[in-house]
Order: C-alpha cells, then sequence, then structure tokens
C-alpha cells in the first residue's frame, strides 16, 4: 500500500454517517474511495455542489457540473446546487463537519501552511483559508516529509492558511492530535516504530504509553 | 421587455480601463461569447474580478493571453501560468483574496452594505493592513465592498425581461455579481418567452440586468 493510500484509509475512519464534509483536490480527494458503503455523506465541492458523486463515464459529462478542481463530477440523489455565497456561508457559519486538506506545513500549535512558497508558488489561497478558519473538523492529509525534510515543525515558515488549530494530522507514519499541550502522537503507521516518528518529525511529540499502530484494511 | 445585443454589441458597451465582475469558477459559468468579443475588439487595460483566471484558452484566461487585463482580483491562479508570469513580470497587478471572502465582498458592494467582517485570514498574509473588530469578544477583518463598472453573467437561461436561471456549478460567483455591476450584462445559453420560467426558479430577477446576450446559435 502506497502512502497516499495509507492516509486516506485513515482519514476515512474519522468521517461519521451524515456528515457534510469537503474533501480537497489531489490527495484528499482520495478519502471518498474508502468510504464504507453503509456510511452515507454529503460531499461538498465548493464552487456550489452538496452531493458531490463520482465521475462520470465518458461522453456522459455535463459541462456545468464540476468539482473545485474543474474535474467532471456527477450528483447524487439528493443533491443540491448553490451559489458561492451560499456555500462559503455554509463554509464559515459552522455548517460543515469536516474538511480534509492538504499540507505543506504544520506547526507545534497546529496551525496549517498550504497555499504559496514565497518566491516559487503563489498560485493564491482558494477556498482553503475559509475552510481552516470556519469548517467544524480540520484533518490535514499529507506526507509525513517532503523529500526527508520535516513538515511537521516548531512553527510554520511558510505563511499561515489560518491561525486556527487543525483537529488532527493523518500522514503515512503517524495520526497526530493537535492539542493545547501540543502535538500528541495517537497512531503510528504501518512498519514505523515511534522512534522512527519522532526521527521523521520537526516538533515535539507527546508520546502517552504504547502507542497503537494504525489500523487500516 | 429587453433587445437582445450581439457579443460585438456587448464588447463595445465596454470602454478600455473598465472594471468587469465576471462570473464563473475554472470557466465553468463563465460569459464565453462577451469574452471572445472583448478579445476581438482589442479590450485593454480592465481590470477583472473573478474567482479565478482559468487557464490559457479557456473563459477569462482568453483575456490573459490577449493582453487585454492590467489587474486581477481573484481567490485563485494557480491552473494560470500565463497569469502568474505576467504577475511576476510586473504587466499585471493581482490581488489575492480568499474565495468566501471575495464573493461577501462582492455582495457587499452589490447590497449596500459598507463591508464584512470574517474571521477567514486572521493571522495570514490576508490581514496585512487591515483592521480588526471584536465583536462579542471575537476578531474579526474588517473587509471592505467591491462594485464593477460591470457585471459579466452567465446563465442557463434567460427570459425577455432578463430573469436568469442558472445550471449546477454554473451558478457560483454570477448570481452575486448581477449585484455588484453598475451596468450588467447577462448570456444566457437560451431566452425563452416570458412567463415560461417560474417565478420560484429565477434566481436573478431581470430587474438587475440591463442587457440580454442574444442565445447562443
Amino acid at each position: 500500500m502506497d502512502a497516499k493510500e495509507i492516509i486516506a484509509r485513515r482519514v476515512a475512519q474519522e468521517i461519521e454517517p451524515e456528515m457534510l464534509v469537503n474533501l480537497g483536490i489531489g490527495l484528499p480527494s482520495m478519502v471518498a474511495n474508502y468510504l464504507p458503503k453503509d456510511v452515507h455523506v454529503f460531499f461538498q465541492a465548493e464552487n456550489g455542489v452538496i452531493g458531490l458523486g463520482a465521475r462520470p463515464p465518458e461522453g456522459m459529462e455535463d459541462p456545468d457540473l464540476t468539482d473545485a478542481g474543474g474535474g467532471f463530477v456527477t450528483a447524487v440523489p439528493g443533491a443540491a446546487s448553490i451559489d458561492s455565497a451560499m456555500s462559503f456561508g455554509l463554509i464559515r457559519g459552522g455548517h460543515l463537519d469536516m474538511t480534509v486538506l492538504g499540507g505543506l506545513q504544520v506547526d507545534a500549535r497546529g496551525y496549517l501552511a498550504n497555499w504559496m512558497i514565497p518566491g516559487k508558488m503563489v498560485p493564491g489561497m482558494g477556498g482553503a483559508m475559509d475552510l481552516v478558519a470556519g469548517a467544524k473538523q480540520v484533518i490535514v492529509a499529507m506526507v509525513h516529509t517532503a523529500k526527508g525534510n520535516h513538515k511537521i515543525l516548531p512553527e510554520c515558515t511558510l505563511p499561515l492558511t489560518a491561525a486556527r488549530r487543525v483537529s488532527l494530522i493523518v500522514t503515512d507514519m503517524a495520526v497526530i492530535e493537535p492539542t493545547e499541550a501540543g502535538l500528541v502522537l495517537k497512531e503510528r503507521g504501518p512498519d514505523c516504530s515511534v522512534d522512527d516518528v519522532i526521527a521523521a518529525t520537526g516538533a515535539n511529540l507527546i508520546v502517552h504509553g504504547d502507542v497503537p499502530q494504525m489500523q487500516i484494511a | 421587455m429587453k433587445h437582445a445585443v450581439k457579443p460585438g454589441e456587448a464588447a463595445a458597451l465596454i470602454p478600455d480601463g473598465a472594471i468587469l465582475l465576471v462570473g464563473g469558477f475554472m470557466a465553468v459559468g463563465s460569459p464565453h461569447r462577451i469574452i471572445d468579443a472583448l478579445v476581438a475588439r482589442n479590450a485593454r487595460d480592465l481590470t477583472i474580478v473573478a474567482n479565478d483566471t482559468a487557464m490559457p484558452g479557456k473563459g477569462i484566461g482568453k483575456l490573459i493571453s490577449a493582453g487585454a487585463v492590467k489587474k486581477v482580483v481573484a481567490s485563485h491562479i494557480g491552473l494560470n501560468p500565463e497569469t502568474q508570469q505576467k504577475m511576476i513580470s510586473g504587466e499585471i497587478e493581482v490581488e489575492l483574496v480568499p474565495q468566501g471572502t471575495l464573493v461577501e465582498r462582492i455582495r457587499a458592494g452589490g447590497v449596500g452594505l459598507g463591508g464584512v467582517l470574517t474571521a477567514t485570514g486572521l493571522g495570514t498574509p490576508v490581514e496585512d493592513g487591515k483592521l480588526t473588530v471584536e465583536i462579542d469578544g471575537k476578531t474579526f477583518l474588517l473587509e471592505t465592498p467591491i462594485k464593477g463598472d460591470f457585471a459579466l453573467i452567465a446563465a442557463r437561461q434567460a427570459d425577455y425581461v432578463g430573469n436568469l436561471e442558472y445550471s449546477l456549478t454554473a451558478h457560483n460567483f454570477n448570481p452575486i455579481m448581477a449585484l455588484a455591476g453598475e451596468t450588467v450584462i447577462a448570456e444566457p445559453q437560451t431566452i425563452v418567452p416570458v412567463g415560461v420560467i417560474s417565478p420560484d426558479a429565477v434566481k436573478t430577477p431581470g430587474v438587475l440586468v440591463d442587457h440580454l446576450l442574444e442565445r447562443a446559435h
């Protein structure tokens, strides 16, 4: 199982029935593939649909029905199409139960940086700042290190997405819960020891007793 | 009743240097025929307020490629490398605004509000130079209204009163921008006789629409 699949499978376990969930593009969007069949949720795409469905078969695309990455999607029965003011009203207003986003850096405070690298990449924040500021739960889904470099740091060096403590960090090596006291190591990844996780993490980790291994099918 | 105009007539109404609110999300729900006509009439020095600049060769991306734009106010330019190159070279000024803040600033401009208070952007570069306000112990950023000289609106269907109905994720910024343009030009895919669109289905009342583009052939 590759790193992204481990992350997507583990994040899927956090989703509870009847939630309204927003998945970011890329790795976070893979989470939908691993939701148990009996768990019904509505996925929001912030460009304007609640009840996002799978990619349509070739030739059956609707040019007016895409996700926030611009890819063709379908809408499930019970879906609603909404304008951007309603969509972000849901996000900021506390109506969105969970958002799953990628991350460039997360720090010991649980703050996320995921929208720009000064001098290199300035794509714009899109909806990320509203999502992190407004969703009830914010889950960061990312690989633990980037080409050997730490992504979990004492303090983010990149511009923040929001000054808000995220709910959970899920990587291929660990599940980490940011708390008032710091980053708590909740689970270790497949074939990872606690020492492995500590070595791959730039911020202090709080370790309570035996840290269980992620249970992913 | 409104007399439907041709794309070239619509583009001729828009002078160089105008501030345009342009509907669409990654070119979905964008007024494509008006954009083509603006490129054809060699428009210059436009300020474009829109969610994004699409990609080269699509939607607003055509205005960027044509050198018609001097300033962009958007939430995301990441999928249009030309916008990024022109930003770096100084040809285009880019103001990046969180998506939910952008739509609410436009709404504020359109509905007579003096601004928007939002927690989105606090603790990030978005906060720089802005006033913060405390309400009931919570801190908010004061974001100012945005208005346009023109709003260019894409709709699925119009009647000759100018009532507009939208489609799926092609709503996005369109219904909001229709409030905030000094002159509103709507580009429907079809135009139907008055009375065909149910009053309950009208998202933008025709009183807001100044010009209606003829239906697509």
